[in-house]
């Protein structure tokens, strides 16, 4: 499936169905990230039930030092 | 005690995280300043290096309130986004409104700073914007309903000092909520005069991150914006224009 990641183009294996396996692929489940999907912002609760689809515009954005 | 809106602080000294040399010596600053608010910035990770350490990570997040800001904004819809990025974490409510109106100076645009700020405050966030030192837009935004002003003192990462003390001091006499003076501080002797001029608190980054010993610099912001602080409350005396003695003019031995 291929997906646009942090506004790239992002090819992930096909086991990678929801938000959750998304995370879990690419080893920031223990992160404090938060996902926006498709321009909308998820809750932690939704992650495991957001079924992904070719295409999906997905933002994964943390904290960075800043003043 | 510094109080925002439903928050309340007994260190006057909100320190930025960004441009330090090292984790280390960073995570000593922001000891040895005694800070309980931490600003941060909202940026895309890189998702393909998730062992790149994270300063957040390292950080006892119950001893600190996070105060991200919306840095990279140009708009008030862009701040808005960033604001609830931030918000969707968990970790935070309180917002520092930041729209940069110009990429030379680092100004922030007023219309775009208040419109922020209004859709943000609907929105239940607790909201700190950071603003130029103009004295109207100040009472503006409290008007809005922000629950602190933070005026700049000179431009971001300029360490240029206040350059403008009569605005502060009259933005610090009108407003009633706190007022944080935030970006241009350059020693200790600035954080002091801003405290000095009945500021709430002082917002600094640079001014420590970028330090020869960024510990040392934090310990002495600290001193100094505690000084300052105990200096306004102490109320200064009036400037006079000539001399009087200390000492008594009685029971002079050589009269």
């Amino acid at each position: 499936m291929n997906l646009v990641i942090n506004g790239d183009k992002v090819e992930v294996p096909n086991r990678v169905e929801t938000v959750d396996n998304l995370l879990q692929h690419f080893d920031l489940e223990q992160k404090v990230v938060i996902v926006e999907w498709n321009e909308m912002i998820l809750e932690k609760a939704f992650y495991q039930e957001t079924m992904l689809s070719n295409g999906d515009k997905i933002e994964l954005v943390h904290f960075v030092g800043g003043g | 005690m510094l109080k925002i809106g439903s928050y309340e602080f007994t260190s006057r000294l909100l320190l930025g995280t960004g441009k330090y040399p090292n984790f280390d010596i960073q995570k000593e600053a922001v000891n040895v300043s005694g800070t309980e608010i931490l600003t941060f910035s909202v940026r895309r990770m890189n998702i393909f290096d998730p062992s790149q350490p994270n300063f957040l990570e390292k950080l006892d997040l119950k001893k600190y309130t996070l105060l991200p800001n919306t840095a990279g904004a140009k708009t008030a819809q862009e701040a808005v986004r960033i604001a609830k990025l931030a918000n969707a974490s968990g970790l935070c409510n309180m917002i520092k409104v930041e729209v940069i109106g110009c990429q030379k100076t680092l100004l922030p645009d007023p219309i775009e700073t208040l419109k922020a700020s209004e859709e943000l405050l609907k929105e239940g966030f607790t909201v700190l914007p950071y603003t130029s030192d103009d004295v109207l837009l100040a009472r503006r935004l409290e008007e809005l309903g922000c629950h602190a002003i933070m005026p700049g003192a000179s431009p971001i990462g300029s360490g240029q000092g206040i350059i403008n003390p009569l605005n502060l001091s009259f933005i610090i006499e009108e407003a009633n909520v706190p007022v944080i003076i935030d970006a241009g501080i350059g020693t200790p002797s600035d954080a002091a005069i801003a405290m000095e001029l009945g500021a709430d608190g002082v917002l600094l980054n640079t001014a420590v991150s970028g330090a020869s010993d960024p510990v040392k610099m934090a310990l002495a912001m600290k001193l100094a914006i505690e000084a300052g602080r105990l200096g306004f409350e102490a109320g200064r005396i009036p400037k006079k224009r000539y001399a009087t003695a200390s000492s008594p003019a009685e029971g002079m031995i050589f009269s």
